[in-house]
């Protein structure tokens, strides 16, 4: 075997190109700072959510001198997304739950309290605890409230139990739900998956029950002893139409029933038996295994605010913004982001992440005396789990329209294993960059 | 994905792995290219033995990136649904072959060099 000169550049050399290398690798990792805008406004966030911690980081770095006071009681931040993976046993409740100290930037006030009463008249919150803030500008980004009341019969202490899953209710549980839905994917039955009839955050979210239980029971070889039906709320399986087709599709491939206008009113756990309001009249089915997700509804202390639409939504008073600009339509000191926003979509984390820049840039001109064409136009994404290790990445907007991200290379209504990668490895990472103000 | 920036990535890369475990693996591939660097400037030559040794190493590597990437996320071959999910599969795999055929191509370098005379 023979060795050859391949090129003969000195030692000194080369380690100074290395060091070279490294210096140009810290210079391209610096990001330019925006000119940022001197004030001396009093910003209020009303919740720590994904939208009111990404947007309270992402403004700090937008103002000079601005008072931002973030108000939200639970000291939990929840990753949402990952209920769905919990519910199924892949990942443990913890996946989820992390300090919402852990990601707000210094500069900002935390009051560990709940608002209490919103007046945008006075431009004043007061706080359970009995302190009232005024502010300039505020940000309702509370999230919602799921009603559980709303479904007769059924309580939180059932979750876990009798065959009941409610994995919206809290990481805890979802890993609750998954207890029962393990033991109906080992024994079979009857397993019912409802959804509401309201707006309600991520509606991917029951359909990726529903095709990840499918999946699991069928990997554990008693997919023959279980039937599944999945609730819809009206006459499609998906808001947006050609995914609603596919989704039909796909039932039809893992022989899962739709029951059409089929909306869960209430459960008699001692039975073992669901109520459905349908177009025919109330209806019953029995089950084994049941997923209930309840109406959801902004929180009362937004409802009691006048600040919601009063002529839509009037039973769930989603705060009245512009669907483009996200500012009250009434209050321009007023921007709503996140759930609580009354715009036709975007329940979503991935909604948030494209909400909260045009939130940031209306408000910063605002308070510069300038305007901006900044717009959201619905952008909202689902990685529907279609069984663990597939996945389809879709994403659509207000129209209706698929907006994929990566047109020709990730198709959105193929069941891929990349889509589920995603899900898995980097959506979660995703967000926390987000949360920091760095997505 | 909106603004998907050199930044954006980093961040990204920064939270699936956390901070430091992210920048620690940074530095050890970069400490490992350059050590690699080193020995071919060093020794002004591509030894073909080692280089060998280091073809030889790259199906293990290959496949244990497979392995490793599939275990993580729950997930099979069963699972691979189209074109891009076959290219997706075969960048880690190669990811994983070079890797593995640098690390052994260095190691060898360093720690073996007078260990055997070359013909």
């Amino acid at each position: 075997m023979t060795e050859y000169e391949q090129f003969s550049p000195s030692r000194r050399g080369f380690l100074g190109l290395a060091a070279g290398a490294a210096a140009l690798a810290a210079a391209g990792a610096g990001t330019a700072a925006r000119a940022q805008v001197a004030t001396k406004a009093h910003i209020v966030i009303l919740g720590s959510g994904a939208a009111g911690t990404a947007l309270a980081n992402r403004l700090v770095h937008r103002l000079d001198g601005a008072r931002i006071t973030l108000v939200d009681g639970r000291k939990q931040h929840l990753y949402q997304p990952g209920f769905s993976l919990i519910a199924a046993g892949l990942k443990p409740a913890g996946y989820s739950v992390s300090q919402t100290t852990d990601w707000l930037p210094s500069g900002v006030e935390l009051k560990q309290d709940y608002a209490a009463q919103i007046d945008p008249e006075a431009k004043t919150v007061a706080l359970q605890g009995g302190e009232t803030l005024s502010y300039d500008y505020l940000i309702v980004a509370t999230g919602l409230t799921l009603d559980h009341d709303a479904i007769e019969g059924f309580s939180l202490d059932l979750v876990g139990t009798e065959g009941i899953g409610a994995l919206y209710a809290g990481p805890d549980y979802a890993a609750k739900t998954w207890a029962a839905a393990s033991k109906f994917t080992e024994e079979g039955g009857v397993g019912l998956f409802t959804r509401p009839a309201t707006e309600m955050k991520c509606a991917g979210a029951p359909l990726k029950h529903t095709f990840l239980i499918d999946d699991i029971t069928r990997k554990a070889g008693n997919r023959g002893k279980a039937e599944i039906t999945y609730a819809a709320n009206n006459e499609s399986l998906f808001g947006v139409p050609i995914v609603s087709e596919k989704v039909r599709m796909l039932f039809g491939d893992r022989g899962i029933n739709a029951a059409y206008s089929h909306v869960l009113s209430a459960i008699d756990p001692g039975r073992k038996l669901a109520t459905f309001d349908t177009p025919e009249g109330q209806k019953e089915l029995g089950y084994d295994y049941i997923h209930v997700i309840p109406p959801q509804r902004a929180p009362q202390v937004v409802r009691d605010s006048g600040l919601s639409w009063a002529d839509k939504w009037t039973d769930q008073g989603w705060v009245e913004v512009d669907m483009h600009s996200l500012r009250h339509r009434r209050y321009p000191e007023v921007f709503a982001v996140g759930d609580v926003a009354g715009v036709p979509k975007g329940k979503t984390a991935a909604s948030v992440k494209w909400q909260v820049p045009v939130v940031e840039a209306h408000l910063v001109a605002q308070i510069a005396g300038d305007s901006t064409d900044a717009a959201y136009h619905g952008y909202t994404s689902c990685p529907m789990i279609t069984r663990v290790g597939r996945a389809m990445l879709i994403e659509f907007d207000y129209k209706n329209n698929l907006t994929p991200s990566f047109p020709g290379v990730i198709a959105p209504l193929e069941e891929l294993w990349i889509s589920w990668l995603m899900k898995e490895v980097a959506l979660k990472a995703t967000y926390n960059a987000m949360l920091r103000g760095k997505a | 994905m909106k603004d998907l920036t050199f930044g954006t990535l980093i961040a990204v890369f920064e939270e699936i792995f956390g901070r430091g475990l992210f920048w620690a693996m940074v530095a050890i591939a970069g400490a490992i290219t350059l050590a690699y660097f080193y020995v071919l400037i060093r020794d002004r030559a591509v030894s073909w033995r080692k280089f060998l040794w280091a073809q030889l190493s790259m199906p293990f590597g290959a496949i244990a990136a497979v392995l490793f990437v599939q275990v993580m996320t729950h997930s099979g071959f069963r699972d691979i649904g189209g074109p891009i999910d076959v290219i997706v599969l075969l960048m880690v795999a190669v990811a994983g072959a070079i890797g593995l055929a640098i690390l052994v191509y260095t190691l060898e370098s360093l720690f073996l060099r007078k260990s055997r005379p070359e013909v």
